[in-house]
């Protein structure tokens, strides 16, 4: 396998007692777009500034390309950082906001030019060599941003919520961009973000962040389709969580009994009566009048959304608890107040431990395994 | 100002008290300055209502030009010291955990509540002949012969230093303050070390306050007076000093007051300049 470009080896960051980022295990390949998602306060942000080297770390050491940078100040790191307020120095226009690192390797003045004029190329900003940026909206500011850290040929682009200024249609516009600029250069990005959707369109992996911890690190479909914590499965998309417990395990296929109804699943590794959250995605789930083989969830209609391409419907159990649904098209819909069956396809459930020292283990056994689930 | 909307006063009524002071306190007593200016001396003292240009003449004359140049000499001076010795002591101040930070400012405005003319004084105390350091250093037997400390040029620009040291400290402090950390953040993520960071970065976005304090510092010791008289022994003229002497001493009130005038010319066209800096600062 190939050294990784960056190693986080058992990374702990304290701010005074606090303990912000825990026990962190984490490689980012060559040339990959890898995300760190998470709520504020996760500590995806402290991971970027320790790798960056703005934090010293409290444990634990950072590899670079195999190399230990742990002690490193962030001016002998070969990384550069893309900062969420943009960080351009006011006193200098675009070219000289671009050209600052190179000036520092001692750069020759002709070749500084020419690299700032293909940077400026490269962000769409030519002939803007001599703007302030005081003079330059926000999504420029971005760009000029980015070409700054670029220009040094850094082996890792840092981004720290870049896109967080900037208004929704902007923002989806430079989604794609970075991601097409990633792509063509093959620099890696580290990006920094607490909005799930972003996370999930541009990165190739994912690693999901809580109270300093790595919930789970993985392609953007496997985060989605196949959550291993409760966390994960509800930070991100929205999805239907179900208390149950484990009624009867047969060869690949578990029985979970839940407070009104049973349901029938696809996993393995789960024992008889062992407390569990069922999980499952709106737009998996499918209801019925009548009783399907395996399910036997019975709730009430409650009332349907029309939202434009899909339509919403409720679905309250005897309990209270509202599932939630989505159906692609408006007609076929049982009438509000219908009593339903819900059901899904045996493998659209996740099945997931309620006890969080065993989703850890859980956690630590896929990330040692060779081709566990952080394998993309 | 919206919400509870204040009954809108004819403008003279608001402006009227201000306008007031500042006739009574700066414009009639300048007016008179001017006057007084244009006038003759009576040669037993006081003025004579005769026109004149003698005055002004005079400001050209070369033990004059030697005073002013002097006297300029020792301002820059004194401004340079104070931005040499208040940039470090603003930036460490700056740069501590916000909780210690007003301690230290309280400690540099505290010297405000005495009367200069005293702090001054009790430097006196410090360095004579016979004073507090002197007499530490024979007892210790560093020295054998007391040092001659007081009365030199090196006491006055000391006095002057420490005289002005606070008003270089502040306006350096609110500027450094002001400055976004993610911009060194930025420097040195971009492989400027801390020493090229403050080249590059820290210091070309303080100047506003590095101008502002080698102003407030450099305009005010062209008029300190009583600090070269107590600490420099007054053997040493300076513009403050001869501007003194002519209304007290010499009693020429005209070559006094065109020697005022003169200071007051230097003062305004050096704020026009920092007003420029100033706005060149904000464009950027």
């Amino acid at each position: 396998m190939k050294q990784p470009t960056i190693s986080l080896k058992n990374v702990v960051k304290y701010f005074e007692d606090t303990q912000v980022v825990k026990n962190l295990n984490l490689d980012i390949r060559e040339g990959e777009f890898f995300t760190l998602l998470g709520p504020s306060g996760c500590g995806k942000t402290t991971t970027l500034r320790l790798i960056a080297g703005f934090e010293i770390l409290t444990e634990g050491k950072i590899f670079l390309e195999g190399i230990d940078v742990s002690a490193k100040k962030p001016n002998e790191r070969s990384v550069n950082t893309v900062f969420q307020n943009y960080a351009l120095f006011p006193h200098m226009n675009v070219e000289e906001n671009i050209a600052f690192g190179l000036v520092e390797k001692k750069v020759k003045k002709a070749e500084i030019k020419q690299k700032v004029a293909e940077m400026l190329k490269l962000v769409q900003l030519e002939g803007m060599e001599k703007r302030m940026p005081s003079q330059m909206s926000g999504g420029q500011k971005q760009r000029v941003a980015i070409a700054r850290a670029l220009a040094n040929d850094p082996k890792v682009l840092l981004l720290d919520e870049p896109l967080g200024a900037l208004d929704l249609k902007l923002r989806k516009q430079m989604q794609l961009e970075l991601k097409h600029l990633q792509k063509n250069l093959g620099v890696t990005f580290v990006f920094v973000t607490h909005d799930q959707e972003e996370a999930l369109a541009m990165s190739d992996r994912i690693g999901v962040m809580n109270n300093g911890v790595l919930e789970q690190i993985g392609t953007p479909q496997e985060i989605y389709n196949q959550p291993v914590t409760k966390f994960v499965a509800d930070f991100i998309g929205e999805t239907n969580l179900l208390d149950a417990s484990v009624e009867k395990v047969s060869a690949g296929e578990i029985y979970v009994k839940m407070e009104f109804g049973h349901a029938c699943l696809k996993a393995t590794g789960f024992f008889q009566n062992e407390m569990v959250y069922i999980c499952v995605r709106p737009e998996n789930l499918k209801i019925t009048a009548g009783d399907t083989p395996n399910f036997h969830i019975y709730g009430k209609v409650k009332e349907h959304v029309f939202i434009g391409s899909v339509s919403k419907t409720v679905v309250e159990l005897a309990n209270g608890q509202e599932i939630k649904l989505t159906t692609p098209q408006m007609e076929n819909l049982y009438p509000v107040g219908a009593i339903v069956n819900i059901y899904w396809k045996d493998d659209h459930g996740v099945i997931l431990r309620t006890r969080e020292e065993q989703v850890y283990t859980m956690i630590e056994n896929t990330m040692r395994a060779p081709g566990g689930s952080d394998e993309g | 100002m919206k919400g509870k909307s204040r009954p809108d006063l004819p403008l003279y009524v608001m402006l009227g008290p201000t306008f007031l002071w500042l006739l009574i306190f700066v414009m009639i007593p300048l007016f008179n300055v001017i006057e007084i200016s244009f006038l003759t001396k009576n040669p037993s003292g006081g003025i004579d209502f005769r026109f004149s240009v003698e005055s002004y003449a005079s400001l050209f004359k070369r033990d004059f030009m030697l005073i002013m140049y002097r006297s300029f000499a020792l301002s820059l001076q004194t401004a340079v010291l104070c931005l040499l010795i208040g940039y470090p002591f603003a930036y460490v101040i700056a740069n501590m955990p916000r909780d210690y930070r007003k301690y230290f400012l309280l400690f540099i405005m505290l010297p405000f509540w005495i009367n200069s003319v005293i702090r001054i004084y009790g430097w006196t105390t410090l360095l004579r002949m016979e004073g507090v350091i002197n007499t530490l250093l024979l007892t210790l037997g560093i020295i054998s012969k007391p040092l001659e400390m007081l009365y030199t040029d090196g006491a006055t620009l000391l006095g002057m230093v420490y005289e002005l040291l606070p008003f270089a400290v502040l306006p350096l402090y609110a500027s450094i303050e002001k400055l976004d950390v993610s911009l060194l953040e930025a420097a040195r993520d971009l492989g400027a070390t801390k020493a090229r960071t403050f080249l590059r970065v820290i210091f070309p976005l303080t100047m506003p306050g590095v101008f502002a304090a080698s102003l407030q510092t450099f305009i005010p010791s062209l008029g300190l007076f009583y600090i070269s008289e107590m600490m420099g022994g007054g053997s040493t003229m300076y513009i403050g000093n001869l501007i003194k002497n002519q209304f007290l001493s010499a009693r020429n009130w005209p070559l006094g007051a065109a020697l005022s005038l003169f200071l007051i010319l230097i003062t305004l066209i050096l704020l026009k300049l920092y007003t420029k800096v100033g706005k060149l600062e904000d464009m950027a």
